[in-house]
């Protein structure tokens, strides 16, 4: 994706203590994600199955704990997803000359997902990318995780597909250095990360995990 | 015609604009990319779809080349 020898997003300079990200650091950060869900799910679980066979009366906490072992991880997928969502002033009269510009930036399928969704898809070497306005969601070899960056620029004066199009030419210069520069929201399986993001949104998704799955799985 | 843009509230501007690289024009471009650059603009080159390049200097082949922000994790 990167086109000189070694391009380095200047971004970098604002977080020189962040090691630059990479496929292997990418995994690991799913695989503590996981780790941290099973730790959020099965202790909350096991008390609810506990408590109900040393006490059926006791069901009504049990329930308690059951919902605590549910909500906890929709929760943080929630504010995941959240990256993605549309957010800040909508800028209508600009709006069409950044699609424009944006479109011509992109491939005429991705365009039109775009168009639909509000997310960019862009393949890397990472993975696939959903780029939104305030954020993109990457989607490693196989989709079966979805990775969830907060990343934008802080004009928030621009139109949606301007602050798109700065996300995708950034990502374009230095995918690395890109994860590195975003701030990690969630990682987390892809069907949970469906069901928070907007119903307009869910077909960018669908068709991130096609493209994903077309790459030779990770693992993650 | 090779452009140089800015993505702002616009949606983007002409900043300039030039034919060869001979001319004023081409000159009057590389002073107004050295003065976005100033103002904390980034320059870059788009090379197709999923390549693009970060350019310090305003460069004579391009066709096109954008200036944006920098972006920031959230």
């Amino acid at each position: 994706m990167a086109t000189a020898a070694e391009p380095v997003l200047p971004e970098l300079a604002a977080v020189a203590w962040r090691k630059r990200a990479s496929r292997d650091s990418l995994r690991a950060w799913g695989r503590l994600w996981t780790v941290w869900t099973v730790m959020s799910v099965v202790p909350f679980s096991a008390a609810a199955v506990g408590l109900f066979v040393l006490e059926p009366l006791s069901l009504p906490v049990g329930i308690a704990c059951l919902v605590h072992a549910w909500i906890i991880p929709e929760l943080y997928a929630y504010r995941g997803v959240g990256v993605v969502r549309p957010k800040g002033p909508r800028n209508a009269r600009a709006e069409p000359v950044a699609q424009g510009l944006l479109g011509d930036l992109l491939g005429h399928e991705a365009r039109e997902l775009q168009r639909r969704t509000g997310l960019a898809l862009e393949r890397g070497a990472l993975g696939v990318w959903l780029v939104g306005e305030a954020g993109a969601l990457l989607l490693p070899p196989g989709g079966r995780r979805v990775n969830c960056f907060c990343v934008g620029t802080r004009e928030r004066e621009l139109p949606p597909s301007d602050r798109i199009a700065h996300l995708l030419l950034a990502l374009r210069t230095d995918e690395e250095g890109f994860a590195t520069v975003a701030n990690k929201a969630f990682s987390g399986a892809a069907w949970r990360v469906r069901r928070r993001l907007p119903r307009t949104q869910r077909p960018a998704l669908e068709a991130g995990r096609a493209e994903a799955r077309t790459s030779a799985p990770s693992g993650t | 015609m090779p452009r140089l843009i800015r993505m702002d509230h616009t949606g983007h501007s002409t900043v300039a604009q030039w034919r060869g690289t001979d001319g004023v024009d081409f000159e009057a471009a590389v002073e107004a990319f050295r003065r976005e650059l100033d103002a904390g603009y980034i320059g870059v080159v788009p090379e197709g779809e999923g390549r693009a390049a970060q350019v310090t200097e305003l460069p004579a082949g391009a066709d096109l080349v954008i200036m944006r922000r920098p972006i920031a994790g959230g």
